[in-house]
């Protein structure tokens, strides 16, 4: 069986879906949330690479590169705030983020 | 252009966010080398510059495309950036006095804001998914971090790290239908997709992906049913933050996502109008219900400001010329607004303490009358009083959709509208009929300037603003046309 462009964007459909439902099924903490958002940005990146393949365009994978490079600056970001939440709160616990509700 | 060498003078559309950037890593510098007491007075540098670029604009406009279609300036492009800038810089102005007690009297303070401009600025002049992306995400991590900037504070941080989490989410559903698009129709410019899309019947993955780009895009401009975050991180973020959040990146997300169904998914606007039309019905008929329990100011802006990008969508889901105009003119009036009621609420202390809850503005009228009757003002404006500018910045958007035949959604508009005057009218109330509670710190000389202008405007814009405004911006959005 050859593989084609099908079973790509299948993969990066079911790697996003994991990864919405990390974000909001999760009620552990919140390093599975951050974990979660880098899953749903490299299942962007297999549908970007496979289209880009099966394009024969060259566009798709400068994207990918591209957002693999946004997607470290977010990641150091995102643990930045995380640590300043934990000194805060002495906590990464979802359930502590409960401050502010309505 | 074909040459592999990029001349000096071919990037003048670029100018405006190359000077901005050069002279915020200029204040970064200065801020890292200077003492800590005259970092501070970085603020007025960033100001300046943020005037001066947008008197660049205004004075020496430059339109073209450039760095191969990823970016564009037009009149529409213009008009918006000179918004944004404006927004920017009163959003500094207006955090100067409370910049000690909200943790803000830091030199990144001013540096982070010039970033977020910048990537604000490249998101308006986007036309190519890159470019989109990396603007929108330069604005995103900015705001990210300023949001959490008052890193004691266990409120700020939690607001930071609800913005980040549902920002980053955001990100990736937009994305994950930027591929989509990319893969049907193999371009990533907007008037490349067009072209495509006009060529062949659509299919269903680029139906998919537009939704997924427009779910991305309505995070940012906190349209209902994705603006979660909007209350919590507008309660969270210290005030000054707050103000600057709720004026100029709403206006560069909606100009990006002007942009992008206008000039990418033009061919197929039926299928892109109803997805507006529903994002607009759901903002203001949930904003108009909301925003009645609430108890804490920043949270009723919050659910305001919802409901005001319900009312602009309005504009947008007619998508015609007069459609988008009003779209211009009603951001326009938002801003000024906007700024001038966050001037007022900053301008309110007590011990020590910035006002919260409408509870604090008990009897406002008789301890401070001029702050109370600007706040009427404003809040009078915000229901869409005649003969305020709040009305007309309605008027304008209602007026498209019944040209184009939304008999529904303007009626549904109008309700929601009438609705969610109950609490506005609540505020009002609190300050003109209650007993007074508090007594006020003296109001600072910038803040009342603020208020005065923005109050000038808002009473007087039939009479002085109102028909240069409205010429502006046609002519600003017949680029898009």
């Amino acid at each position: 069986m050859e593989i084609e462009i099908g079973h790509y964007l299948v993969v990066g459909a079911i790697l996003f879906t994991i990864g919405v439902f990390g974000i909001f099924l999760n009620r552990k903490n919140v390093i599975i949330i951050l974990m979660s958002i880098e899953l749903i940005l490299l299942a962007v990146n297999i549908n970007f690479v496979g289209f880009s393949a099966s394009l024969n365009d060259i566009a798709g994978q400068v994207f990918a590169l591209l957002i693999l490079t946004v997607a470290a600056a977010e990641a150091a970001i995102g643990l930045a705030i995380l640590v300043v939440f934990f000194r805060n709160r002495n906590s990464i616990s979802v359930d502590d983020v409960n401050v502010m509700k309505g | 252009m074909n040459s592999d060498i990029i001349s000096f003078s071919s990037l003048a559309p670029i100018f405006p966010e190359l000077i901005l950037t050069i002279g915020a890593f200029a204040i970064l510098m200065a801020g890292v080398f200077m003492k800590k007491q005259v970092s501070a007075s970085l603020v007025g540098v960033a100001i300046g510059l943020l005037v001066a670029v947008a008197a660049l604009i205004l004075v020496f406009p430059s339109d073209g495309v450039i760095l191969n279609g990823g970016f564009i300036q037009d009149s529409f492009a213009r008009y918006m950036k000179v918004l944004v800038l404006a927004g920017s810089a009163f959003a500094l102005v207006l955090s100067l006095s409370s910049a000690n007690e909200n943790a803000l009297d830091k030199f990144e303070y001013p540096v982070l804001i010039l970033f977020a401009t910048i990537g604000m600025m490249i998101m308006i002049s986007a036309n190519d998914l890159m470019s989109l992306y990396i603007g929108l995400e330069m604005q995103a991590l900015s705001l990210y971090i300023i949001a959490a900037m008052k890193r004691e504070s266990s409120k700020a941080s939690e607001a930071g790290l609800k913005y980040f989490v549902l920002g980053a989410l955001s990100s990736g559903m937009l994305l994950y239908g930027a591929s989509l698009v990319y893969g049907f129709t193999g371009q990533t410019q907007l008037d490349e997709i067009a072209k495509i899309i006009a060529l062949g019947d659509r299919s269903i993955g680029l139906v998919f992906g537009l939704v997924f780009l427009l779910a991305g895009l309505s995070f940012k401009i906190s349209a209902v049913p994705f603006h979660m975050w909007t209350p919590d991180v507008y309660e969270g973020a210290p005030t000054p933050v707050t103000a600057f959040f709720a004026s100029a990146p709403k206006i560069a997300a909606l100009a990006l996502l002007i942009r992008v169904v206008t000039q990418g998914f033009e061919p197929i606007s039926s299928d892109w109008q109803q997805v507006i039309i529903f994002l607009s019905i759901a903002s203001m008929v949930l904003a108009a219900f909301a925003g009645i329990g609430q108890k804490n100011l920043k949270r009723l802006i919050a659910y305001s400001s919802i409901g005001h990008i319900g009312f602009a969508l309005v504009g947008l889901s007619a998508g015609s010329l007069v459609g988008v105009q009003g779209v211009a003119i009603y951001m326009a009036i938002y801003l000024t607004m906007t700024l001038g009621l966050f001037a007022a609420i900053l301008s309110l202390k007590y011990d020590n303490i910035y006002v919260e809850d409408v509870s604090d503005l008990a009897g406002l009228a008789q301890t401070r009358p001029f702050v109370a009757a600007m706040i009427a003002v404003f809040m009078f404006s915000l229901i869409g009083l005649p003969p305020l500018a709040g009305f007309f910045a309605k008027w304008h958007v209602f007026l498209a959709a019944i040209e184009a035949q939304l008999f529904v959604l303007a009626v549904i508009g109008v309700l929601a509208s009438a609705i969610g005057a109950f609490y506005y009218l609540r505020v009002i109330k609190t300050m003109y009929f209650d007993e007074p509670v508090h007594q006020f710190a003296p109001i600072p000389g910038e803040l009342r300037f603020i208020m005065g202008i923005a109050g000038f405007l808002i009473i007087t814009y039939y009479l002085t603003v109102g028909a240069p405004l409205a010429n502006i911006a046609r002519s600003a959005v017949s680029s898009l046309f």
